[in-house]
């Protein structure tokens, strides 16, 4: 019996704990990053943004989040129940379970697994089917046009992010998000990171982050001078909170996966000491906080494609764009191998 | 050793519960929805085989891609249940024949089932080397005469697709990007002085 509870129980109980703790961390500050968003937007624009809940508006969103939750769901009457209610669902669940292989500093993911960046890459191609299955679910024209046009713009997106994903694989050499932070240590810093060597990538994958996770200038989905309120317009409380929700977790996903990819997950700036005594946890934060604002300062002050543009910059320009990066990077490193 | 063979049974039960749900449901929208979870539950027992590569990859193409264009088409049919039940009974005997026939076949399979002798439980590659790793190598060094050109005819395939239904209609509207780019201040507008009174004509 003792046998069992250290092999299975106690491993079991301690995943649990980890999980939990994650996701109570990430939930809280999605729910700060989501003010934060607010804030930037408001600021640009010269207004004051959400001010009135505690001081400076800070519990905003929590005060958002009792009003979806009390509010009644209601649920259209030609709807197929099952799949509207299972949509949201969908949607914030695989956004949360993707953190589960992010590593917040130097072997703090709760699954260290082998095929880390895969495993995110798999979740996030899998967030097309909330949208699809509520745009479907609501047996309403409107969520449907907007799921199709939505489902094409992820599926188009996805593409090119694989592509981003394994030209980094090919310096790091690894698939475990670990090994490829690892790998970006050196000497030189902040200068070692992927983002320099590998800058035309970065730039693709952030502009293929917003849109893969909807966020504008890539907003067409919800683009509500078309499309009412694209495919969650017939949803209400709870259930469209679980897809605000999941939107915003995706995009804090993205941010997370940038950080690791590109800006050396944990590692400090410089390798020196007033650096490194800050712990590595707080330098991931600061990153993907980092590129939270920059998400948020385009949403404020680029205008919304055109569903034509969004698809010829797709289709026509990142994919053979970072198709040669590929035939390039791995040509340079393998010259590199051979001592050229 | 518990833990595995729960896990086991429970992604193959509910492997074999979905698969049977695809042709049993009556709405082929949920009918695509049970196949996705046979394929995750299908990914599931490569975990579990430790093959996590393909795992992933199954889930990245087959659910994340493939799927999707199936919910697309079966999404855009006009299903009508009445006229799918009205045909129930005039293809049963020919359905009931061909399902007999599978059946028997089934069983002949299965009445030549031999369990394979107990082995011991194998690392499917040497020590430190992950499976994508070894895949890899195994793909693009034994194999790559027969990989590369599986590529070539996906890219074939995929060309022809495009050329058999790309046409290029006359006198439709298009945007045309590279004019609407190299627009500039001078061709785009034209600043007018207008005399108070008179209107531009």
């Amino acid at each position: 019996m003792a046998n069992l509870w250290s092999s299975y129980g106690l491993p079991l109980a301690l995943i649990v704990a980890e999980s939990l703790a994650l996701l109570v961390t990430l939930l809280i500050i999605v729910a700060f990053l989501l003010y934060a968003d607010r804030k930037v937007w408001a600021a640009v624009q010269l207004r004051r943004g959400p001010n009135v809940v505690g001081p400076w508006g800070l519990l905003q969103s929590f005060a958002d989040l009792l009003k979806f939750v009390l509010k009644e769901p209601v649920i259209p009457a030609g709807a197929n129940k099952g799949i509207f209610l299972l949509a949201p669902l969908v949607t914030a669940g695989l956004a949360l379970s993707a953190w589960a292989v992010v590593p917040l500093a130097k072997n703090w993911a709760v699954a260290d697994i082998n095929v880390g960046v895969l495993y995110i890459f798999a979740v996030s191609s899998l967030q097309v089917y909330g949208v699809i299955m509520a745009g479907w679910a609501s047996n309403s024209k409107y969520a449907f046009l907007a799921a199709l046009r939505s489902a094409a713009q992820m599926v188009s997106y996805e593409v090119s992010i694989g592509f981003v994903i394994i030209t980094v694989l090919l310096c790091a050499g690894s698939l475990n998000l670990n090994d490829i932070v690892e790998a970006q240590d050196g000497r030189f810093g902040l200068f070692g990171w992927y983002w320099l060597p590998l800058f035309p990538m970065f730039v693709v994958f952030f502009v293929s982050a917003l849109a893969e996770t909807n966020r504008p200038p890539f907003d067409l989905l919800e683009a509500e001078s078309e499309l009412v309120a694209g495919f969650m317009v017939e949803y209400s409380s709870a259930p469209y909170m679980l897809f605000m929700l999941g939107e915003y977790v995706a995009a804090v996903l993205m941010c997370g996966l940038g950080t690791v990819l590109f800006l050396g997950g944990w590692l400090p700036p410089f390798p020196v000491p007033p650096f490194t005594w800050i712990p590595g946890v707080l330098w991931f934060v600061l990153k993907a906080c980092f590129l939270f604002f920059l998400f948020a300062m385009v949403k404020a002050m680029v205008p919304r494609y055109r569903y034509d543009q969004l698809m010829r910059l797709g289709w026509k320009v990142f994919l053979p764009l970072s198709l040669t990066m590929v035939v390039i990077v791995a040509a340079v490193l393998q010259l590199w191998q051979q001592g050229l | 050793m518990t833990l595995p063979a729960l896990f086991f049974y429970l992604f193959a039960g509910l492997c074999v519960a979905s698969g049977f749900m695809v042709i049993a449901v009556k709405n082929p929208v949920h009918a695509v929805l049970f196949l996705i979870l046979a394929f995750f539950n299908a990914a599931g027992l490569f975990v579990l085989l430790g093959a996590e590569f393909l795992a992933m990859i199954l889930i990245v193409v087959y659910v994340g891609a493939i799927l999707v264009l199936f919910l697309f088409v079966v999404m855009m049919l006009d299903v009508d249940f009445a006229e799918l039940k009205a045909g129930f009974l005039k293809f049963l005997p020919v359905g009931a024949t061909i399902g007999i026939l599978f059946l028997v076949e089934l069983l002949f399979v299965l009445g030549a089932w031999v369990t394979a002798p107990a082995i011991a439980p194998q690392a499917p590659t040497a020590q430190g080397v992950s499976n994508t790793a070894a895949l890899g190598r195994i793909l693009y060094t034994n194999y790559v005469y027969l990989f590369e050109p599986a590529g070539l005819i996906l890219l074939v395939a995929m060309v022809g697709a495009i050329v058999l239904t790309l046409r290029h209609r006359e006198g439709v509207k298009r945007q045309s990007v590279a004019a609407q780019i190299a627009r500039t201040r001078q061709t785009g507008m034209e600043v007018v002085k207008i005399e108070s009174g008179r209107g531009l004509s």
